[in-house]
């Protein structure tokens, strides 16, 4: 079985972003970037997949500009086989991204894609989905445990009210949470070794798509300031402030 | 032309959830329909019937639609979406499973956790863990949309009088099944829904040291919520989550306890009116966004707390 995982090179999750002066965007100018923390989530169970006998091939794909190389190049590490970078300018819409990796996934006739649930830029929580309705396939979003058993995966989803089950016919997409693993670190050896693994770069003509979104940024701005608040110096001290200043309890 | 939501139920009572997409729909047109789609789900029509500003309620009935999985509803949406400029959902997991395949069948993009309408084709979203806001605007004949819960109030329950239209068509996926599931119990107020928020974070030690929390939530009616330490941790279910990736709140009050504060946990609670943080350590980054902090351990701190409400 082949599967197929995508990855994203995003802001690392513990920068504080900061808006730029014009309004435009975020600064992301000497930022230090990381893979997507679902992304790795995802990674690292399709490794789990293929030491368990489940899988015989990891391909990860990445969309975005050459310097998404060296994320492909981190999961090469984590043990990925082999790399794709669909080259194509950074931040396109999760519809083009998952157009361009619905194509990605019938080149190589994948059996299984795995995606991270959301990335923690755009926040968007699209392009799993999009992928499995554009190829059709079933879906199990923001999945804590997957099975494969007999050409289906049996995938535990975590939803508003507790958790849920479902069982969808491969090929699927699975979108991960934060919860079905925890991500392994690259050795020194397997990063040096990840350096000598196949890494294509296709471009977005090479996949007959056509990329463009009809959404575009007015404006991007920093959010209101909360107003300092106080410390309290006694657990009387806050009943009262919250009693009588805020009135928030009565 | 009209707005269609997918309204929020569980086939037995419509979620308030769907009160506050009906408020974000109206801003956007005054013709909103609201679509049930379940099983055996009268109860959640009669509801949903009387939801003010609602002008007409489509109700899909049927066994395909019981868990409501993504393939199905999601075509459903589709063929019905000529009719309409705006399909929108409450940003909740069934919404966030949905709508973006509804979008791709469109071939248009989805516009996902809107904050703010600022017109029928211009919207407001938060990014990058809500420390961004960004205003977007669309030109996609159909706008396809999720709405944050706490970005708008609730439309008020009673004192519509929308028409029904039951539909016919039945999308039964093949390809995907329901197997089980686990709900969690609670008698709590909704988190998201809730006017009083407590959480606990790692500084709580354990599952079992929760039960402190509980007497402050009694006393205050408040939900029980977590940050991602604790559900990691196994302290709580991870349906308690508050954060980035948990659920979004935006109570009245708001009490973290044991909560350091990350990024990511600020941006599901940084809307709340008045924030309070009980932590030991007077570093703590949640300390500068509380309005109340108190620097104290909290096993002396809570049940002070508790005997004094």
């Amino acid at each position: 079985m082949k599967i197929l995982v995508s990855v994203k090179r995003v802001i690392d999750y513990n920068v504080k972003v900061r808006v730029k002066a014009d309004q435009s965007s975020v600064d992301l100018t000497n930022v230090k970037m990381s893979m997507n923390p679902f992304c790795e989530i995802a990674v690292e169970e399709a490794i789990r997949l293929k030491e368990k006998g489940v899988a015989d091939e990891i391909v990860v794909v990445t969309v975005g500009s050459k310097a998404c190389q060296e994320t492909l190049r981190t999961a090469l590490a984590l043990g990925a086989d082999r790399a794709i970078q669909v080259e194509a300018e950074d931040g396109l819409d999760s519809l083009s991204v998952a157009k361009l990796l619905a194509a990605v996934a019938k080149e190589e006739s994948a059996d299984l894609i795995i995606m991270g649930k959301q990335s923690i830029d755009s926040d968007n929580n699209q392009t799993g989905q999009m992928v499995a309705a554009l190829l059709d396939y079933p879906q199990a979003t923001f999945a804590s445990e997957v099975v494969i058993e007999n050409g289906e995966a049996q995938v535990t989803r975590e939803t508003d009210g507790g958790l849920q089950t479902l069982s969808v016919t491969l090929p699927a997409v699975i979108t991960t949470d934060l919860r079905l693993n925890e991500p392994r670190f690259a050795s020194l050896p397997n990063i040096m070794k990840a350096k000598r693994k196949p890494l294509d770069v296709k471009t977005v003509s090479d996949l007959g798509v056509t990329v463009g979104c009809n959404v575009s940024v007015v404006s991007v701005t920093a959010p209101p300031e909360r107003a300092a608040g106080i410390k309290v110096g006694s657990v009387a001290e806050l009943v009262e402030k919250l009693k009588n200043e805020a009135k928030v309890i009565s | 032309m009209s707005v269609l939501v997918l309204a929020e139920h569980d086939n037995k009572s419509l979620k308030p959830a769907t009160l506050n997409t009906v408020m974000a729909a109206t801003q956007i047109d005054a013709d909103v329909h609201l679509l049930i789609a379940g099983f055996e789900c009268q109860t959640v029509v009669e509801q949903a019937s009387k939801v003010a500003g609602v002008t007409k309620v489509l109700v899909a009935d049927n066994a395909a639609y019981e868990h409501q999985l993504a393939e199905n509803i999601s075509k459903l949406l589709v063929e019905m979406a000529g009719d309409y400029s705006h399909i929108a959902a409450p940003t909740t997991t069934t919404g966030k499973n949905t709508m973006p395949r509804v979008a791709a069948l469109l071939d248009v993009s989805q516009l996902s956790d809107v904050i703010k309408v600022v017109s029928a084709d211009t919207f407001v979203r938060p990014i990058y863990a809500g420390n961004a806001i960004a205003t977007v605007t669309s030109t996609d004949t159909i706008k396809v949309l999720t709405v944050r819960i706490t970005g708008f109030d609730a439309v008020a329950s009673e004192g519509g009088n929308a028409e029904r239209q039951v539909l016919s068509q039945v999308i039964a996926a093949d390809k995907s099944r329901f197997v089980s599931e686990q709900l969690a119990e609670s008698d709590r107020p909704e988190l998201t829904s809730a006017s009083v928020v407590v959480s606990g974070g790692r500084g709580m030690g354990n599952g079992d040291n929760f039960k402190i929390l509980e007497g402050v939530a009694d006393k205050l009616g408040a939900a029980i919520g977590a940050s991602r330490a604790a559900v990691d941790a196994g302290f709580v279910p991870n349906d308690l989550q508050v954060g980035q990736t948990g659920k979004t709140v935006a109570p009245d009050l708001y009490i973290a306890v044991g909560i350091s504060g990350a990024i990511q946990h600020l941006a599901g609670m940084k809307g709340s009116k008045v924030i309070v943080a009980i932590n030991k350590d007077e570093e703590a980054p949640i300390f500068q966004v509380a309005d109340y902090g108190l620097v104290a351990d909290l096993f002396d701190a809570i049940p002070e707390l508790e005997n004094s409400l």
